[in-house]
């Protein structure tokens, strides 16, 4: 099994897959680097995003790589109502709570949408979805492709956001120094709500990827989220270009284990490598040092 | 109540002690048979898992469930009861067996005099027992796995098939297809999800298809849910075997089909059993390309039964398409009418009296008249199915069948 006509296919593989885990790592990291949560409506989110995209498509007719200008928006603005109005307000600004009324949200998004859309397993049928470009030895799914040079085209306007606007550095003064930069005059709870939105428009952006190759269905969003947040603490809590990294490191090393080990047993390579980049640097690979 | 012979673990012994309790201060609601008076309606209970990772197929069971109890009510109700309408009470399993165990107790209490459904095998192994505790008559709607009728309860009958008997039937079908098709595939792969069904059938799989002459080039496990069906297709691709075998449920079905035609994939056929997608309505008109040619052994009506054609038309009138769950548990809900009309009695003994003599025949099942032992009824089978030309058509057994097999498809 271990000729090359077969383990070239299958890294490049890993590669697209794992962008798309990256870009859902992403929002999480973000959250986290700067609110300090985790925050488990991630996945819920996400469904809902791929639903938008499915009903985009399905009852505008708008393609999901066109309607990802919009629902990256909308959910921009869904992020920071909720932050805003929902998880900041019910929280009190305690850490703990926040969790709490984060995982409650999940709760209430994946049964609302349970109870709006049934069980149903949708797709979408796209003319690009099964375009391939011929590389000869392997063919590569052009939908994925879009994927992952979207992934890195997202990583980039988030990382100027972050340092060239004054919202971006607002964002890096809460998340080094809450108390200061608040003493400063910036508005912790704006910037908080700020940053969940970005966090939500990286899952809106993810979701309108996924949508040419994947399914919705109200549960749709969990099978990314937990490996999300493997890669976020892989990566080092917070870090952007560890979560790109992990995303893509993830995803080939899923791929490869899936090959060697069976894919019932390739999870258990995720989380042996994971295990042994934390041994070795318990602050992920581009986490600061505490 | 009955006395088991299941071991009870400590968790069970208190909760049937509990209830058993609890039973027993409600024992006029239990037994409500004997001051019943003519037309009274008759209470049953429709237990799915309507909510959860089971849920689409949950709705579609209700549906099914639903659609028959409307039916029967419609033309008179049960006769043989001074036209007693049949009165659904509709419970939520979950997606689990908790789930479902606590709506058996409270379907129990509001004295049910039968329950239909559970779904997933799982399930049903933990409701069936449930009602035993109150000999309350259990008719199960799909739950394949096997040992569900083999631990004598005697409150438990199943009118579809159990794995064993489809296996056996996905197997004689392959080969008689094959054969047909001069021997046209020798290798094959299968792809199985890795819990209870798609692990046991690989297994038997790979215990009778090389008796049989087929070599079996490699058995790939997945987990449910698996994301990616990359690497398993690349497998594939490399091995590049004449017939590919898919066991698993519709989400990984689909992602699977569609992979392998991304990868352009294309073996002489892809012959599933109980195929998440194969038989279902809803691939074929999504991914027609994709579904095209796919062979499947599976639940499936009569489809020369004019009963059944008109269901499914009503059920596609309704927007919702037509799946293995709906009119399984249109078929069941039928049997329990037939029962309580030879039974001309709501009481839970006489019903289960009433259905192990069953000789039913007017159902939309390809399964003949019933008679069951052991609670199984013994002319339920599974159908072969292939899409041809973007619809599902019955390739075998002949009996029932409305088109010929096209194997091999490339």
């Amino acid at each position: 099994m271990l000729s090359p006509v077969i383990l070239i296919p299958a890294l490049l593989n890993g590669l697209l897959t794992g962008a798309v885990y990256a870009l859902v790592a992403l929002g999480l990291t973000l959250i986290y680097g700067v609110l300090h949560i985790i925050n488990f409506a991630h996945g819920a989110l996400l469904t809902a995003a791929m639903f938008a995209a499915y009903f985009a498509f399905k009852v505008l007719g708008i393609d999901p790589y066109l309607s990802v200008f919009i629902i990256a928006p909308l959910f921009f603005a869904v992020g920071y109502a909720l932050q805003r109005f929902v998880i900041g307000l019910a929280s009190h600004g305690e850490d703990r709570n926040m969790l709490l009324v984060t995982l409650g949200l999940a709760v209430v998004i994946e049964n609302a949408l349970l109870f709006g859309f049934r069980g149903d397993t949708r797709t979408i049928d796209v003319p690009y979805a099964f375009q391939t470009i011929d590389l000869g030895f392997t063919y590569l799914a052009v939908p994925r492709l879009v994927g992952f040079v979207a992934v890195f085209v997202v990583a980039l306007i988030l990382w100027l956001i972050m340092s060239l606007t004054d919202i971006g550095r607002a964002i890096r003064a809460v998340a080094k120094e809450k108390l200061g930069a608040q003493l400063s005059g910036i508005d912790v709870a704006h910037v908080y709500a700020v940053t969940f939105g970005l966090g939500t428009a990286c899952v809106a952006v993810a979701a309108c990827l996924l949508m040419p190759t994947y399914y919705v269905n109200p549960g749709a969003g969990n099978a990314f989220v937990l490996i999300a947040f493997t890669i976020v603490v892989l990566g080092g809590m917070g870090s952007v270009p560890g979560a790109v990294l992990g995303g893509l490191m993830i995803g080939v090393v899923e791929s490869l284990s899936s090959l060697f080990l069976g894919d019932s047993l390739g999870q258990v390579g995720i989380f042996l490598i994971f295990i042994a980049v934390l041994l070795v640097r318990p602050q992920g690979l581009f986490g600061a040092n505490a | 109540m009955s006395t088991r012979k299941i071991p009870l673990s400590r968790r069970q012994f208190i909760a049937s002690t509990a209830l058993g309790a609890a039973a027993a201060a409600t024992g006029t609601i239990a037994m409500p048979s004997v001051l019943r008076a003519a037309g009274t309606p008759v209470k049953i209970g429709v237990l799915q898992p309507v909510t959860g990772p089971l849920s689409y197929s949950g709705t579609q069971g209700q549906l099914g469930a639903m659609l028959a109890i409307e039916e029967i009510n419609a033309a008179g109700g049960i006769k043989a009861l001074g036209g007693a309408q049949l009165d659904p009470m509709v419970g939520d399993a979950q997606s689990t067996p908790a789930g479902g165990t606590a709506e058996v107790e409270k379907m129990n209490a509001a004295g049910v005099s039968c329950i239909v459904g559970g779904y997933a095998s799982g399930i049903c192994l933990a409701t069936t027992q449930a009602a035993a505790r109150y000999d309350l008559p259990y008719v199960v709607d799909v739950g394949v796995a096997d040992n569900i009728m083999t631990r004598g309860l005697k409150n438990t009958f199943r009118f579809g098939p159990g794995f064993g008997v489809i296996a056996n039937a996905a197997i004689d079908n392959l080969i008689a297809i094959n054969d047909a098709a001069g021997k046209a595939a020798k290798t094959v792969m299968i792809v199985h999800e890795d819990s209870l069904f798609g692990a046991g059938l690989a297994k038997l799989l790979n215990a009778k298809l090389p008796e049989k002459g087929f070599q079996v080039l490699e058995t790939i496990a997945h987990p449910t849910p698996t994301r990616d069906f990359n690497t398993i297709v690349l497998k594939i691709k490399a091995q590049n075997p004449d017939l590919v075998i898919p066991a698993n449920y519709y989400n990984e079905y689909v992602l699977l089909a569609r992979t392998m035609q991304q990868q352009h994939v294309k073996p002489k056929g892809i012959y599933s059993v109980l195929g998440g997608a194969a038989s279902s309505y809803k691939f074929v008109k999504e991914f027609p390309e994709a579904a095209n040619g796919i062979m499947d052994c599976n639940h499936w009506f009569n489809p020369l039964s004019d009963k059944a054609q008109a269901l499914k038309k009503k059920v596609e009138a309704k927007g919702q398409f037509f799946t293995y769950e709906v009119y399984l548990n249109y078929a069941s809900i039928g049997l329990v009418a037939d029962a309580l009309e030879r039974a001309a009695s709501a009481d839970r003994a006489k019903l289960i009296e009433a259905l192990a003599s069953s000789t039913w025949a007017g159902h939309i099942m390809p399964y003949g008249p019933t008679k069951f032992v052991d609670g199984q009824n013994q002319g339920a089978a599974p159908c072969g199915t292939q899409v041809q030309g973007n619809d599902i058509k019955v390739i075998l057994p002949a009996k029932f069948a409305d088109a010929k097999p096209k194997f091999p498809i490339t």
